[in-house]
């Protein structure tokens, strides 16, 4: 188990280095950013004692290793578009994304595996029906559209919720958070229920078809011959079993929940890392689109992490070697 | 028949379906003796598997009761709510299926799996639980019980695994238990193990055993009874010995003689023509005339009940007799 633990952190460093690979090449494919610093006035031999300050002249693998090194230690440069450091822009941002994915995750989870249970064992009940037809909904409509329904219905005629914005944030330490206040919990409801609709109908369907299969057993089969109360053997003896391909989706959906987060907050004009890299990508600003794709990337690869090391929790027949 | 544990009568399984009706077992009545074991061995789909789940109350949908009543221990239990039908389970009558390998939960320990069924019927702590289940595991003859207690089934041979679900079934001292083709996903060599041990236990507990099966070979080393079942109906019942002795029935007498014998050199075995038909298909009169050798005129038009025929029950116009 230590020996996969190893190998698997090894190939997450492996699949940070391609990305970093990727978000270097970046700089070298958008054109000479020594033409946008001096103009077209400068003599080549200008251009030229520019290059080697800045270390370009130097060769590829070089400034590659030289950028890894820097970024690790959380130095992507100056943004073009603030004239700041990258990182500090990404922190200041980071607390709205992290706030926002969580609590699209934790909806979804909250909402989608109690429906999946409830349709997956009394899966000809009419409500179970009901919840089903509104799945193919909710699976089928692209998050843009539910965003600007929601914001018609709730801000606009109802007047319930704010239509955009994250509302008053307090500070905590580095960290703003709009848990605090009342305007920023309520700021956050649209744009949660929009981004969690998805994954919700996803891990509702999910957790019903992996129970309708595991109540087909013959271990559930078994259960029940022993007279195990039937609440045991739906929450405690069927619901364990359909947790694996449950965590599997939840961990690669909550990569994509930060990931694509950039429609809903584009939406709901939310202050986060996907609005800041819209706003990059018009403006060409490349360290925060670099920086944005090894953040983005790293979130991906730690929770793959995470979700690899919860399978040796749930299932023991992986924790005895080879089994 | 002082207070039999099993009375099963006049049963009728049906299995509803979009424009007729399956009628999958049809007066099926039997009892089981507290301490008795009584076989009950047919092809697949001849019902009795289907009669098991219907004792126990798991007859997966749509197959239903249609008719007939049910007694264990005295009490009626085919028309028991599903709570109540639960405390009878486990509790009154314990179950033991086919593959071992897929009975346990694999997520669980098998103490876990223990203690759990073990306080969901006695009142007792979990301290006591748990030595009445390692206790359990001792008695079915597991090496080193306190150690095996908190392993996981993949950490169980198929062998071992079919003695767990054996003291599962055990934990509450039901008065009987149901156990479909307990061997039949087993090695040979462990078959005879298993059913000594499920014999051996049962004797000391007192426990009466309904063993479903097609293996005519345990049901000789096992039971005291049989009952032969061809498409959903019983077509001789008797004592072991008799019934393989001497069986009455052309059908029983027909899988008595495609028993392999060691001291009977044979180039083929004896086999009966054709095939059990399909639910859908079951001839008028007694089902078993298209494939029998003795079928007169009678057997076409009426179908024979179960009657005494010598020291056993047989359905048939024409029951074979005893060896002159």
């Amino acid at each position: 188990m230590i020996g996969f633990i190893v190998s698997r952190i090894l190939q997450s460093a492996l699949v940070m280095l391609v990305v970093g690979l990727i978000a270097f090449a970046l700089f070298n494919y958008v054109g000479d950013p020594v033409n946008n610093m001096l103009g077209p006035s400068a003599t080549s031999a200008e251009r030229a004692r520019l290059h080697a300050e800045l270390g370009l002249d130097r060769p590829f693998l070089v400034q590659y290793g030289d950028f890894i090194v820097r970024a690790v230690q959380g130095n992507f440069g100056l943004s073009y578009q603030y004239a700041r450091p990258v990182i500090d822009i990404v922190a200041e941002r980071l607390p709205a994304t992290v706030e926002l994915s969580l609590a699209a995750v934790f909806l979804a989870l909250a909402l989608g595996i109690p429906m999946g249970i409830y349709t997956g064992i009394r899966p000809s009940a009419p409500l179970a029906r009901v919840l089903m037809g509104l799945s193919l909904v909710g699976i089928s409509l692209p998050t843009f559209f539910t965003g600007i329904v929601l914001i018609v219905l709730f801000a606009i005629v109802l007047k319930w919720l704010p239509p955009f914005g994250r509302g008053e944030v307090v500070a905590v330490g580095w960290w703003s958070t709009g848990l605090l206040t009342l305007s920023g919990l309520k700021a956050l409801i649209l744009p949660a229920i929009t981004l969690c609709l998805f994954q919700m109908t996803l891990i509702m369907r999910l957790v019903r078809s992996a129970m309708l299969e595991i109540m087909r057993t013959d271990y559930i089969r078994f259960a029940m011959a022993r007279g195990l109360r039937m609440s045991s053997v739906h929450f405690r003896h069927a619901l364990k079993n359909t947790l694996v391909p449950v965590v599997t989706i939840t961990g690669l959906q909550m990569g994509s929940i930060i990931a694509f987060a950039v429609i809903t907050e584009t939406v709901f004009q939310w202050p986060g890392l996907g609005l800041l890299f819209i706003q990059a990508l018009g403006f060409g600003d490349i360290p925060v689109m670099a920086a944005y794709l090894v953040f983005v990337s790293l979130m991906f690869v730690a929770i793959n992490l995470l979700v690899d090391l919860l399978y040796f929790v749930i299932d023991p027949r992986l924790r005895t070697g080879g089994g | 028949m002082a207070n039999p544990v099993l009375v099963v009568e006049k049963l009728r399984i049906e299995f509803p379906q979009r424009r007729r009706t399956l009628v999958a077992v049809d007066d099926v009545s039997f009892a089981i003796e507290r301490g008795e074991v009584v076989g009950v061995v047919g092809e697949s789909g001849a019902g009795k598997s289907l009669t098991g789940a219907a004792i126990i109350g798991l007859l997966r949908a749509p197959g239903r009761i249609a008719a007939g009543r049910i007694w264990i221990d005295g009490r009626r239990v085919d028309n028991l709510d599903p709570a109540a039908m639960r405390r009878v389970r486990g509790r009154v009558v314990g179950a033991i299926f086919q593959d071992p390998m897929t009975s346990l939960n694999p997520l669980f320990t098998v103490g876990q799996q223990l203690v759990e069924t073990i306080r969901t019927h006695l009142p007792l702590d979990r301290a006591a639980a748990r030595d009445r289940a390692v206790a359990l595991l001792a008695e079915v003859g597991i090496p080193a019980p306190g150690q095996r207690f908190d392993q996981y089934p993949h950490q169980f041979s198929g062998g071992m695994r079919q003695r767990v679900v054996i003291a599962l079934a055990l934990c509450a001292e039901p008065k009987l238990i149901i156990a479909d083709e307990p061997t039949t996903a087993l090695d040979v060599s462990i078959q005879a193990q298993i059913v000594a041990l499920l014999k051996r236990l049962c004797q000391d507990h007192g426990t009466a055993v309904m063993l479903v099966t097609h293996d005519m070979g345990v049901i000789a080393e096992t039971a005291d009874r049989v009952a032969v079942m061809y498409t959903g109906r019983i077509v001789e019942l008797g004592r072991v010995a008799e019934v393989i002795g001497t069986p009455r029935h052309p059908y029983a007498a027909g899988l008595m003689a495609s028993i392999p014998t060691i001291d009977r050199r044979q180039e083929r075995l004896f086999q009966i023509d054709g095939a059990m038909p399909p639910l859908a298909a079951i001839p008028a009169g007694c089902p078993f005339h298209p494939r029998c050798p003795r079928a007169i005129a009678r057997c076409r038009e009426e179908r024979p009940d179960l009657a005494r025929a010598g020291a056993h029950l047989v359905a048939c116009w024409l029951p074979l007799g005893p060896p002159s």
